[in-house]
């Protein structure tokens, strides 16, 4: 059937009237406005994002099901009153922002280098800076309709968020600019198949061990103390203190979240390697 | 380019490298695998930090004016550089919208022949059809220079013309070519200039004609093939003085030094008393072959 269908649309392709002039390429050079250059980069990656089912699967299917599962049973029991829902949707909420801005952006782009694709886009007018900037619009976007997808079905689910959207976009904001600094920290220095294998192995540990869905008072103290300086946890924490709790801006794990990515930033733009 | 040095750790790979291109020609940069074409090429589209020496590329600095130089040329890198899973008309597509004035992508997609290759993501392109459109995403910017590195490496005969007449076409429209070939007939074929190119040095440079001429003197050959394992002395012997005979490889002879009418008869009663038919004779100058082995030498590297 497929194979038919895109036989068709390519007789129908060739059998169109097509305009007579000759192709010449009389030279007429110049880079397209730099905005213009980003949005179309950005537009390019979402799409080959959302396109890969691995992605998918890790960024819009599992999060998704573990709302539906979690929030309706109760496989884990959770801190004090109040309804599963309430307690699950922040802790996912970090889950699909490390799954993007992590996993998915560290395995695109080791691979990306590993393919050569970061080297033939070294060649075009969009500089560096530019794809950087684009990649994390990618980012962002993504982001944007995974929290969009989970919102929906947290609602159906009966949650009720609490406090204001402009800190919970703060902490996304800031956890993305962490977890995306450490992925290209691993894409930009291990071999695409290394990064494949570690980035799946930290977004698992930090599922585990980040207050997504294990609540924190399941720890030791020794352990939570280390826990809780994990920028995964002070997402998770922070996004429950503002949804769950109604808290506006809560500092500690802003300023968590800040020195972290401030130091993985800084950290990925020295070793990153293009090629 | 002057004096160019590149080093990869203790192995020089460009040494003291000089080359000048003109606008609107084709130059052929060819040599043997690991002469160092590949990295000179980097060192222009400002990928690698020369190490020594002065490169500039339309009169700027490929490091320090990237900004300013790449929206001027178009590079076609020796392998892929595309993501297994885009397809090729969004690439190119895509690639379209970082210029301000690209060429009609339609238009373009059909004369290469990508028609076909619409929505295939390209790791199910064929070799062919990958390299056409790595060939299409370097001019589709509209560029006044481009770099093909192999531009014709794993082409079918079909595609192979296909591309050298785009090439040709490249040259008429007043775009500058920079090719880098192990492919003699291509440089013949195409090239205004051929820079042969061996252990990082240009060894020589000039027009297909002037190489053949320059390295040799207006030397001429007969060469045929016959049965392996004839006795050449008996046929030096016939020829005047100063002629060379040699096989190689087995079966495949040639007569090289002043050949005249003479020579030729002698050589043919030669293969007569023999009984031997010489197949494919034939009467001609040196080939960019026989120049290119001279001065690269014949050993395998």
């Amino acid at each position: 059937m497929t194979a038919t269908a895109s036989a068709d649309e390519t007789g129908a392709m060739n059998a169109a009237p097509r305009p007579a002039a000759p192709l010449s390429f009389t030279p007429a050079p110049g880079a397209a406005p730099v905005r213009r250059m980003i949005a179309a980069q950005a537009a390019h990656e979402v799409r080959l994002m959302l396109r890969n089912p691995e992605q998918l699967l890790l960024t819009i299917v599992i999060p998704a099901l573990m709302m539906v599962l979690f929030s309706g049973e109760s496989l884990i029991a959770t801190d004090g009153p109040g309804k599963r829902i309430d307690f699950y949707a922040p802790g996912l909420f970090g889950a699909a922002v490390l799954s993007t801005a992590f996993t998915g952006l560290a395995i695109g782009t080791g691979f990306e280098r590993r393919y050569g694709v970061l080297k033939r886009m070294g060649a075009t007018p969009l500089p560096r800076w530019g794809l950087i900037v684009a990649k994390a619009l990618c980012v962002l976007c993504v982001e944007a309709i995974q929290i969009a997808l989970l919102s929906a079905i947290a609602l159906a689910m009966g949650w009720h968020p609490h406090g204001d959207p402009f800190s919970v976009a703060l902490l996304v904001v800031l956890a993305t600019g962490t977890f995306a600094g450490l992925g290209m920290l691993m894409a930009g220095t291990l071999r695409a198949e290394a990064t494949l294998g570690l980035a799946n192995f930290v977004f698992l540990l930090l599922l585990a061990g980040g207050g997504v869905i294990i609540p924190l008072s399941k720890f030791p103290s020794g352990v939570r103390h280390v826990l809780d300086a994990l920028p995964i946890t002070a997402l998770t924490n922070g996004l429950r203190d503002v949804l769950q709790h109604g808290a506006t801006l809560p500092w500690a794990n802003v300023g968590i979240l800040a020195a972290w990515a401030v130091a993985a930033i800084a950290a990925a733009a020295r070793t990153f390697k293009w090629e | 380019m002057t004096g160019l040095v590149k080093r990869y750790g203790a192995k020089t790979a460009v040494d003291g490298l000089n080359l000048q291109v003109e606008t609107g020609t084709i130059t052929a940069v060819l040599g043997p695998n690991g002469a160092g074409k590949t990295s000179t090429i980097e060192c222009c589209e400002g990928y690698r930090k020369p190490d020594g020496g002065t490169v500039r590329v339309l009169g700027l600095d490929p490091v320090t004016q990237g900004d300013r130089l790449r929206p001027r040329i178009g590079v076609m890198l020796q392998s892929g550089g595309i993501y297994p899973t885009v397809r090729a008309v969004e690439m190119l597509k895509h690639t379209a919208k970082l210029y301000a004035n690209p060429l009609d992508t339609d238009g373009l997609i059909e004369r290469l022949g990508l028609g076909s290759a619409g929505k295939t993501p390209f790791r199910r392109l064929s070799g062919g059809q990958q390299q056409r459109l790595s060939l299409a995403l370097a001019v589709v910017g509209r560029p006044e220079l481009v770099f093909l590195d192999e531009p014709t490496a794993g082409l079918d005969v079909q595609a192979r013309h296909a591309t050298w007449e785009l090439i040709e076409q490249l040259r008429h429209d007043g775009v500058t070519v920079v090719l880098t070939t192990h492919l003699l007939d291509e440089a013949e074929r195409l090239a205004d200039t051929v820079a042969i190119v061996d252990t990082g040095k240009v060894v020589a440079h000039d027009t297909p004609a002037g190489l053949s001429a320059a390295n040799g003197a207006g030397e001429t050959a007969i060469r045929f093939t016959a049965p392996p394992g004839l006795d050449l002395e008996t046929l030096l012997t016939t020829l005047p003085a100063g002629l060379t005979a040699l096989e190689q490889p087995p079966g495949a002879y040639t007569v090289a030094g002043d050949i005249t009418p003479g020579v030729l008869a002698a050589v043919t009663s030669w293969c007569a008393a023999k009984d031997v038919m010489p197949q494919g004779l034939n009467v001609g100058r040196r080939t960019l072959e026989d120049v290119f082995l001279d001065l690269t030498g014949r050993d395998l590297r």
